[in-house]
């Protein structure tokens, strides 16, 4: 009897320990910064961010339809704010955690110069663009195109990718010559790591502005709301920038 | 129905029509040879085979985009051949599809081809049939089951493939992107009515495939 006392305790004790647990979704593009912040914010605070990787998109329609999460780092400003709209998230809580920047990209290093000259010159087969219509790089890529007058003549060369991520391994495998990703996912010591790239200037597209909110279902959790304090830590921030966005 | 939501219906008929005829073509043949081989070969091709039932349709695509890249073997002999690279083209899906469906395809014929057995041959060589000859008066005539399901299955599993044209495919309207792909954007973009139409309509149409392959082709029930 005593034995199966001790084991309950023991079980409501790891229970408890789980309340601590906050259920994050996280948009891919942000997948290595995240990595690094829940570790440190694991060490400093003594709670759990268990990570889940994908589109935001797909995001939305898993928390519309009970998914546990708890946070969401959204890849835009407008799914946050559509939840909150419809209830499915905490009203006041979002904020502006990171600002993508756009990259055009290419494994070959000799193949892009840092004005980005070639998108006029031509000369390549496939240009690698994540979805426009559901993913804020590509739509950022199209806005820029459209703004350096080539969008039209263009069109017919690219590929999109269901997401950042894959438009990126279109790139690497080289089956496109180069593409539109994001500068988090190339960056190295501050530069583009490896291949060649041009840092799309930003007057060329709207801010890509990524948007953190607490969902319903982690309304008044200590957890959530620990993790949104520390996405504004200096030291958060740090890593945030290290990883090649701005911040507001 | 949009246009955009027409072209990825048509596109994937095609696609599914394109990739069962040349499953049929290629995967006969392998279906004989397993069927009546003794070679120790045999459990080696199987499975070869029956390697796209289970592993996942992102392996299959991963790898076939690296192959057929500028980088890999098969993007080197296509280039070679002044043919250009079969990533995010019709053709390159039409390959993809027709390693994803094959055990669909041969599996089926290859149990019909057992079924057989040695003994119609036996009589039709008697009767001096050339084998050539006994094949298609005796061997396709009695397999015509496996034929009808290996045909059925093929083409609705195209229809139904999703991972590896995600991987390879490019999602380039009229060339491309498929009627699941299609589906996966509008949902992906919140346009749940649209996806609902297509989505809807895949459930029906396959319902619609299986039912006819359980009603008019009960004795081959067991190859699914």
């Amino acid at each position: 009897m005593k034995r199966l006392s001790l084991l309950v305790l023991s079980l409501l004790a790891i229970a408890g320990a789980r309340a601590d647990e906050v259920q994050v979704a996280v948009a891919a593009n942000f997948t290595g910064p995240m990595q690094v912040i829940s570790v440190l914010f694991e060490k400093d605070t003594g709670h759990k961010a268990v990570l889940s990787y994908g589109a935001t998109g797909k995001f939305y329609a898993q928390i519309k339809n009970g998914a546990p999460f708890e946070v969401l780092l959204s890849a835009d400003d407008e799914t946050p704010a559509r939840l909150v709209k419809e209830g499915a998230a905490v009203s006041g809580s979002a904020f502006t955690y990171a600002i993508g920047k756009l990259v055009l990209w290419s494994a070959n290093p000799d193949l892009i110069d840092g004005s980005g000259a070639i998108l006029k010159k031509g000369g390549f087969r496939h240009l690698a663009i994540a979805n426009p219509k559901t993913a804020p790089y590509g739509a950022a890529a199209l806005q820029t195109l459209g703004k350096l007058g080539v969008a039209e003549t263009l069109k017919p060369l690219f590929v999109q990718g269901e997401n950042i991520s894959q438009t990126q391994q279109f790139v690497i495998t080289g089956a496109a010559e180069l593409g539109f990703v994001a500068f988090s996912q190339v960056i190295k010591n501050d530069r583009i790591g490896s291949g060649s790239g041009w840092i799309v200037p930003e007057n060329l597209y709207d801010p890509i502005r990524q948007d953190v909110v607490i969902l319903a279902k982690g309304k008044d959790k200590a957890a959530a709301t620990a993790l949104l304090s520390y996405l504004k830590t200096p030291k958060a921030a740090a890593v945030i920038k290290s990883f090649g966005y701005s911040l507001p | 129905m949009e246009s955009a939501d027409l072209a990825a219906v048509w596109l994937t008929l095609k696609l599914a029509t394109v990739v069962t005829l040349l499953l049929l073509i290629f995967g006969t043949p392998i279906a004989w040879w397993l069927a009546r081989t003794h070679s120790r070969l045999k459990g080696v091709v199987g499975a070869i085979v029956a390697l796209p039932l289970v592993l996942p349709p992102t392996v299959l695509g991963f790898y076939l985009l690296i192959t057929m890249g500028p980088n890999g073997p098969v993007g080197r002999l296509t280039e070679a051949l002044g043919l250009g690279l079969l990533p995010f083209t019709f053709p390159g899906l039409v390959i993809a599809s027709v390693f994803y469906s094959l055990p669909f395809v041969v599996q089926p014929i290859q149990n019909a081809f057992e079924a057989i057995g040695e003994r119609p041959l036996e009589v039709a060589a008697t009767l001096r049939a050339s084998p050539w000859d006994a094949f298609w008066s005796v061997a396709v005539p009695l397999a015509r089951p496996g034929f009808l399901s290996g045909a059925i299955l093929g083409f609705a599993h195209t229809v139904g493939e999703f991972g590896i044209v995600l991987m390879i495919g490019g999602n380039i309207p009229e060339k491309t992107r498929v009627v699941s792909v299609q589906i996966y954007d509008h949902v992906e973009a919140l346009e749940y009515t649209q996806a609902h139409w297509l989505a809807g309509g895949m459930v029906i149409f396959s319902f619609l495939v299986l039912l006819g392959l359980y009603t008019f082709n009960p004795t081959r029930r067991k190859v699914l």
